[in-house]
C-alpha cells in the first residue's frame, strides 16, 4: 500500500478551481518532486494536503496510509505524520521557539499514545538534533521565526521536521528566497532525514534544488493537472526547455 | 451645554430667516427652524463636552455678535490671490456671500453644476433638498445646527456620472468684518455631490483682514460609487478670527476621498472631518498639517467610520507649535460590527518649538469587527537634536538648519497631497509660515 | 472551523471553568443592610477606630452624597442600588481577632487551601514559596503570615485595621494623601465604608526579603467589598507586592470598590502586581463582580512604581492604576493584560502624570476580547510644563477573537514641555489565521494553539510578573479563553 494516494483531486480557493484533477501515488521512502510554473497550483496542493481552511476539495480523494486524509483536522494530519515545510514560515512574536517545539512535540506524542517529554528529556533530544543540523542554540531561545533571516527560517523548518519525524514531508518551495549556500545547508539537512520509512514531496519552481535533493520521480504540474511524469532527467529537460514547451506539448 | 447666554448668534432668527434666500420653500424653512431650535437648546459646546475637552469656546460664547444680516459687504476692497492653477475657475466669497464680480467661474462643462448656494436654491432645489442636512445630520452638533439655522450661501458642485473635472475648482473665502463693536459671524454651507465615477478636485483658501470674525462653515459631500474627490483646504484666516469648519463625507462603494487641511491661521481654528465609508471598498485618505504661534489654538477632530467591509482609511497629520500656541488632535477610527477586512491607520506627530507651546492628542480606536488591521501612532517632542547637530556640523547656521528640519517634518504630511500643483503651493505656504516667525 | 462560528457554538463552556466559584458556609457578623451615617459609624465602632478616622469617613460620606456616578467609561450596567447591599460582613468566629494562626477558623484555612493559598507558615518555611500573605475574607483581614520574620527588618505588614491601632501616626499621615477622600465617586464611597485591607511599611534602605501578598476573597452574598491598601516604601527601600482576588459564583452582582495608595519616597521602588480573577458572571452576563478600583502611587525623587496587572475576572472592570511622578528622575510603569470573554466589560488603563524633571514612564497594555465582551484601554499621559526631559513610551495592542466582541483604545496625550518626548502606538487585529494554521500543522490542537499565541502576544507583560505568578497567569490566560474557539 502506498503512503499517499491522490485520485482525481479537485480543489477551489475563493470559489476558483485551482486543482483540476490531480493523480499521484507516493510509496514508502520515495522522493517525488513536483515542478511547475507560478500559478500552476503547487502551493494549493501542499495546503490542501495539510488541511488549510479555505482550500476546498470539490472532487476526488486522498488516502494516507489507506485512510481518508481529507476527513482529518490539520492537527490530526500532523499528528498522523504529515509535515509541511512552509514556503513562508510564520512568525509568532513572544512565543519562544523552544516552548513551541516542546508543545508541538508533546501534542504529537500525546496523540500517538506516547509519553510526553519533560523539559529535561526534551532538551536532550533537541540538543542532539541541533547538533546534527549544526544550528546554534541561540536560535531556539528567540521568539519563533520572529526576525529570523530567510535561511534561518528554513533551517528551523528542517529542525522541526527532524523533531517530529514525519512519515510524509511536504517541502513547499523550500529553496525560495535562499542563496545557493543557504540552500545547500537546508538540502543537507533534508538529505540527512531521508530514510526508508520517510516519503517526501518536494515542490519547487527551479531545478537547482533537485541537484541537492535528488528525487526518485519528477512530475510537472501545469494548469492544476500533472501534465508529465518521469525520472530525475525530466527536471533537467525542464531546465533546458522551460515550462512553456512542456506544458503545451502535453496539452 | 444650554448655558450659553444670548450673545447674538441666534438673534432675531425668526424674522431674519424669512428674508434669507430661498425662504418660503417649506423644506428649507423647516430645516432652518430645526437648526435654530437645536442650537437654542444646545448652545455653544463647553469643555464639559468630551468632544470639546481640549478646545475652549468660552471666549466666543462671551463675545457679542452682530445680528446675522443679509449680505455683508466688505468695507475695504478685498485682495484676492490668483488661482493656484493658472486660469483655473475661482469662486470668491466675501464674508460668506458669493461675489459674482470677483469670481471667474466661466461656463460649466457638460454634466457639471457649479454655482453659489443662494442661486442653487432657485435653480437646483431638488438637489439641495435631497442632500442638505442629510449628509451632515443635525443630531447633537451645535455648530452644524447654528450653520443650518442661517444657511444662505456657499458653493454647490454637482458632477453627473462619469464626468471628470480636469482643473481644480478653487473657492476663496475672504473675511473682512463689518465695522462696529460687535463681532460678525457667517455660516457658509457647501454641497459637493459626485455621481458614479465622476472625478473632481476642489481647493479652498480662507483668508482676510483682522476684524474678529467667526466663520462657521459646513460642507456636505456625497461621493457615489467609483467616484473620487480631492479636497484641499488652506486655512490662513487673520490672527483674530475664529474658524470652525465641519466637513462631513459619505462614500459609496469603491468611492475615494482625499482631503488635506493646512491650518496656519485664526486665533481659534477647528477642523472637524467626519468620513463615513458607507460602501464596500471605499477609501479615505484624510491628512493635514497644523502650524501655530502666538496664542493660536488649532484643533483637528476627525472621525473615520468604517461602516462597510473592505474599506481602507489612512490619516497622516503633522503639527508644529511655537510660542504659546496649542495644538489639539482628536482622531477616532470606528469599525462597525460587520465591517470586516477594514484597514484603518492614523498618525499624528507634533513638534513643540517653544517652552510654552502645548499639544493635546486623543487618538481613538473603536472596533467591533475582528478581521481588521487598525492602528494609530502619536508622538510629541522637539526637533531631532542629532539631525540639527549634523546639519550644523556641515556648516548650516542653526536657524536655517531648524528651518530645513521643520520643512522636512511638515512635508511628511504635505507629501500626501496627490495633486502636484496644489502640493507645491501648500508646501510654499508652510515654508512661508515657518519663515514668518523666529523658529 | 472558523473562529467566529466556534465562538458561538461553545461560548457557554467558559464559565463552567471558573474554579473558584464555591461558597464557604460560615457564620457572619453583618452591619444592617444599606448605607447611612449610621453604617459608617457602625463600621468605625466595630473596628474601634479613633475619632479622627471616623470624622474622615463621615466627611467622605457627606461628600459622596453630593457626587454622581461617573458615566464616561465604556461600560454599561443597570443602576446600582447602594441601599440594597451590606457594607460590613465579618466571620463571627473572628469577632475578637485571633492571636495566632492556630486560632483561625479551620473553615477559613480550608477555603484558602482550596484557592491554592496556604496560610500555614511552616509550609512556606519548608520552601514552597517565599511569600508573606495577608488574607482578607469579605470585610476583614483574617490572617497575616510571616509577621515576626518581617518585623526583624522593621517591616510592618498587617491589616489596615491593625495598623490604625498600632501605627496611627503612619496611617494618619498617609491615608488619603495619594487618593484624597473626595477623589472620585467610588474612591469616596470607599473612604466612607472601607473595612479592611493591607498595610505595609518598608523602612529606610530595607529591601523586603520576600514577596508580600494580599489575597482577597469575597464570600458573603449581597455584600460589597471595600478594602483599602496603603503601602509606604521609605527612602531607598524596595518591596514587591502581589494581590489576588476570587469570589464565589453567584447570580447577583457584587460591588468591589477598593482603593490602593502607594507612596515611594526618594530612591524607593514598589512593584505592585495584581492577578484579578473575581467571578466574571455567566455566559449571559448574569452575576459577577463590579470592580471599580482606584489605584494610585506617588513617586518622590528617583523613586519607581511599577504596576503589573492581569485582569481576567469581573463582570465589569473599571480601574486605572496610576503614577504621579512628582520627584525628579522618578519612573512609572504600567504593564497590563486584560482578557474579556462572554459578556464581560473592561475599561482599564493608566495615568502617568509627569511633574518632575527627567521623569520616565512606560505603558504596555495588551487587551484580548472574545465572546461578546467589550474591552477598552483608557489612558492618560500628561507632561506638565516643568517636566524637562520627560519621556513616555506607550504601546497598546488589542486582539479580537470572534466577530461579536469589541476592542477600543482611548488614550489622552498631553504635553506642555518642549523637551519631553512622548510616543504612543496602538494596534488592533485578530489572531492571525496563518499563525493558527502553522501551529496546528505542527500537531498542536486549535485551542492550545490559541493559548500559545495569546501568551506570546502578552509575553512582555507576563515577564514583569514575579516568576511563580507568571506561570499561574499563563494558565489563567488559557482558562479565560476556554470556549472562545472550537
Amino acid at each position: 500500500m502506498n503512503i499517499l494516494s491522490i485520485k482525481n483531486l479537485h480543489a477551489t480557493v475563493d470559489g476558483k478551481e485551482i486543482l483540476k484533477g490531480i493523480d499521484l501515488e507516493i510509496g514508502a521512502g520515495e522522493i517525488h518532486a513536483i515542478m511547475g510554473p507560478n500559478g500552476s497550483g503547487k502551493s494549493t496542493l501542499s495546503y490542501t494536503l495539510a488541511g488549510r481552511e479555505g482550500y476546498e476539495v470539490t472532487q476526488g480523494e486522498v488516502l494516507y496510509k489507506g485512510q481518508d486524509l481529507l476527513a482529518l483536522l490539520p492537527e490530526e494530519r500532523a499528528q498522523a505524520g504529515i509535515f509541511l515545510a512552509f514556503q513562508y514560515p510564520v512568525e509568532i512574536p513572544g512565543v519562544p521557539t523552544v516552548t513551541f517545539l516542546k508543545q508541538a512535540m508533546n501534542s504529537v506524542r500525546k496523540a500517538r499514545g506516547e509519553k510526553e517529554l519533560d523539559a529535561f528529556e526534551f532538551k536532550k533530544l533537541m540538543d542532539a538534533r541541533l547538533k546534527e543540523l549544526n544550528i546554534v542554540n541561540d536560535m531556539v531561545r528567540r521568539p519563533l521565526n520572529a526576525g529570523f533571516s530567510g535561511g534561518e527560517k528554513k533551517r528551523m523548518e528542517v529542525l522541526q521536521m527532524a523533531l517530529l519525524a514525519p512519515t510524509l514531508a511536504i517541502l513547499d518551495e523550500t529553496d525560495s528566497g535562499l542563496d545557493i549556500d543557504a540552500m545547500k545547508v537546508v538540502a543537507e539537512g533534508v538529505n540527512a532525514l531521508r530514510g526508508a520509512d520517510r516519503s517526501m514531496l518536494v515542490i519547487t519552481h527551479y531545478q537547482r534544488l533537485l541537484d541537492y535533493i535528488v528525487p526518485d520521480h519528477v512530475h510537472v504540474l501545469a494548469g492544476g493537472r500533472i501534465v508529465r511524469s518521469g525520472d530525475k532527467s525530466l527536471a533537467l529537460e525542464l531546465e533546458e526547455k522551460g515550462y512553456a514547451d512542456i506544458a503545451t506539448a502535453a496539452a | 451645554m444650554t448655558t450659553t447666554r444670548d450673545n447674538g448668534l441666534l438673534a432675531d432668527h425668526t424674522n431674519l430667516a424669512a428674508a434669507l434666500p430661498g425662504a418660503g420653500a417649506p423644506w428649507l424653512d423647516a430645516l432652518r427652524a430645526d437648526g435654530a431650535k437645536r442650537f437654542a437648546g444646545l448652545g455653544l459646546p463647553t469643555r464639559k463636552d468630551e468632544a470639546w475637552k481640549y478646545t475652549d469656546l468660552s471666549a466666543l460664547a462671551r463675545s457679542r455678535f452682530a445680528p446675522c444680516c443679509g449680505a455683508a459687504p466688505a468695507p475695504r476692497s478685498p485682495e484676492i490671490p490668483a488661482p493656484l492653477v493658472a486660469d483655473g475657475p475661482q469662486a470668491v466669497f466675501i464674508n460668506g456671500r458669493f461675489d459674482a464680480e470677483l469670481s471667474t467661474l466661466g461656463g460649466a462643462p457638460e454634466g457639471v453644476t457649479a454655482l453659489p448656494l443662494a442661486q442653487a436654491m432657485t435653480q437646483e432645489p431638488k438637489l439641495l433638498e435631497s442632500y442638505l442636512g442629510r449628509v451632515a445630520e443635525l443630531g447633537r452638533k451645535p455648530l452644524v445646527a447654528l450653520n443650518t439655522a442661517w444657511l444662505a450661501d456657499g458653493f454647490v458642485l454637482h458632477l453627473a456620472g462619469g464626468v471628470t473635472l480636469t482643473r481644480p475648482i478653487e473657492l476663496v473665502f475672504w473675511g473682512d468684518a463689518c465695522a462696529g463693536d460687535d463681532r460678525s459671524a457667517w455660516h457658509p454651507r457647501h454641497l459637493i455631490v459626485l455621481d458614479p465615477s465622476a472625478r473632481a478636485t476642489v481647493v479652498e483658501r480662507h483668508i482676510g483682514r483682522p476684524g474678529g470674525h467667526f466663520a462657521n462653515s459646513v460642507t456636505e459631500i456625497a461621493v457615489a460609487a467609483g467616484a473620487a474627490l480631492r479636497h484641499y483646504r488652506m486655512q490662513d484666516e487673520p490672527g483674530d478670527a475664529a474658524h470652525i469648519a465641519t466637513t462631513e463625507v459619505v462614500l459609496s462603494a469603491g468611492a475615494a476621498y482625499e482631503g488635506f487641511v493646512l491650518s496656519t491661521g485664526a486665533a481659534l481654528a477647528r477642523n472637524q472631518i467626519a468620513v463615513t465609508l458607507q460602501g464596500e471598498g471605499a477609501t479615505a485618505s484624510v491628512n493635514g498639517a497644523y502650524m501655530g504661534r502666538a496664542s493660536q489654538i488649532t484643533d483637528t477632530t476627525t472621525l473615520i467610520d468604517h461602516a462597510a467591509p473592505g474599506c481602507t482609511s489612512s490619516q497622516t497629520y503633522k503639527g508644529v507649535l511655537d510660542e504659546r500656541s496649542r495644538g489639539v488632535f482628536q482622531g477616532r477610527i470606528v469599525v462597525r460590527k460587520d465591517a470586516q477586512k477594514s484597514d484603518g491607520h492614523q498618525s499624528n506627530r507634533a513638534i513643540l518649538l517653544s517652552d510654552r507651546a502645548e499639544i493635546d492628542a486623543k487618538p481613538e480606536l473603536e472596533i467591533y469587527a475582528d478581521d481588521v488591521k487598525c492602528g494609530h501612532g502619536a508622538t510629541a517632542g522637539e526637533l531631532d537634536d542629532d539631525a540639527l547637530f549634523y546639519l550644523r556640523a556641515r556648516g548650516i547656521p542653526e536657524h536655517e538648519a531648524r528651518g530645513l528640519l521643520i520643512d522636512a517634518f511638515i512635508d511628511g504630511a504635505i507629501g500626501e497631497i496627490t495633486h502636484e500643483t496644489v502640493r507645491e503651493a501648500f508646501r510654499q505656504r508652510a515654508e512661508a509660515w515657518r519663515q514668518g516667525g523666529a523658529a | 472551523m472558523a473562529i467566529a462560528q466556534a465562538t458561538i457554538d461553545s461560548v457557554g463552556e467558559a464559565t463552567d471553568k471558573y474554579k473558584y466559584g464555591f461558597v464557604t458556609e460560615i457564620e457572619m457578623d453583618r452591619a444592617p443592610r444599606g448605607l447611612s451615617e449610621d453604617t459608617v459609624r457602625f463600621i468605625s465602632a466595630k473596628k474601634g477606630e479613633p475619632e479622627w478616622l471616623l470624622e474622615w469617613r463621615l466627611k467622605a460620606y457627606r461628600h459622596w452624597l453630593t457626587m454622581t456616578e461617573p458615566t464616561w467609561a465604556k461600560v454599561g450596567y443597570p443602576p446600582i442600588d447602594y441601599q440594597d447591599s451590606y457594607y460590613y460582613s465579618a466571620p463571627k468566629s473572628d469577632a475578637d481577632r485571633p492571636k495566632s494562626l492556630d486560632e483561625i477558623d479551620p473553615k477559613l484555612l480550608e477555603t484558602y487551601e482550596k484557592l491554592g493559598i496556604s496560610l500555614k507558615e511552616q509550609e512556606f518555611l519548608a520552601g514552597v514559596r517565599n511569600v508573606a500573605i495577608d488574607a482578607v475574607f469579605d470585610s476583614v483581614s483574617v490572617a497575616t503570615t510571616f509577621k515576626d520574620r518581617l518585623e526583624k527588618d522593621g517591616i510592618i505588614f498587617c491589616s489596615i485595621s491593625e495598623a490604625v491601632k498600632k501605627h496611627p501616626e503612619l496611617v494618619k499621615k498617609y491615608i488619603g494623601s495619594v487618593v484624597p477622600y473626595s477623589d472620585n465617586f467610588f474612591a469616596t464611597l470607599n473612604s466612607a465604608v472601607f473595612t479592611d485591607g493591607s498595610f505595609c511599611y518598608i523602612p529606610k534602605g530595607v529591601r523586603c526579603p520576600m514577596e508580600l501578598s494580599t489575597y482577597f476573597r469575597i464570600n458573603a452574598s449581597e455584600t460589597g467589598q471595600f478594602e483599602r491598601t496603603l503601602i509606604i516604601a521609605d527612602e531607598g527601600s524596595y518591596v514587591s507586592y502581589l494581590e489576588g482576588c476570587t469570589a464565589p459564583q453567584r447570580d447577583e452582582n457584587q460591588l468591589h470598590a477598593a482603593v490602593v495608595e502607594l507612596i515611594a519616597l526618594d530612591d524607593a521602588e514598589i512593584k505592585y502586581s495584581t492577578v484579578q480573577n473575581w467571578y466574571p458572571g455567566d455566559e449571559e452576563g448574569k452575576g459577577g463582580i463590579y470592580n471599580f478600583v482606584t489605584k494610585r502611587g506617588v513617586c518622590e525623587k528617583r523613586a519607581k512604581i511599577s504596576w503589573t496587572q492581569v485582569e481576567t475576572g469581573s463582570a465589569i472592570t473599571w480601574k486605572y492604576p496610576s503614577c504621579i511622578l512628582k520627584g525628579d528622575d522618578s519612573v512609572g510603569e504600567f504593564f497590563s493584560i486584560a482578557i474579556t470573554n462572554n459578556r464581560q466589560q473592561a475599561d482599564t488603563g493608566t495615568k502617568m502624570l509627569h511633574i518632575g524633571k527627567n521623569t520616565r514612564s512606560r505603558i504596555i497594555a495588551k487587551g484580548i476580547s472574545a465572546g461578546r465582551s467589550q474591552s477598552t484601554y483608557r489612558g492618560q499621559v500628561r507632561i506638565n510644563a516643568m517636566a524637562q526631559g520627560a519621556r513616555n513610551y506607550t504601546q497598546c495592542d488589542s486582539l479580537l477573537i470572534g466577530d461579536k466582541c469589541g476592542a477600543h483604545t482611548v488614550p489622552y496625550i498631553e504635553s506642555k514641555n518642549r523637551s519631553a518626548r512622548v510616543e504612543h502606538e496602538a494596534t488592533t487585529s485578530k489572531v492571525s489565521d496563518d499563525q493558527l494554521f502553522y501551529c496546528r500543522q505542527r500537531g498542536i490542537p486549535q485551542e492550545d494553539a490559541l493559548t500559545l499565541i495569546v501568551n506570546g502576544f502578552c509575553r512582555e507583560v507576563l515577564q514583569e510578573l514575579p516568576m511563580e505568578f507568571a506561570v499561574e497567569a499563563q494558565k489563567l490566560v488559557g482558562i479565560s479563553l476556554e470556549g472562545s474557539v472550537g
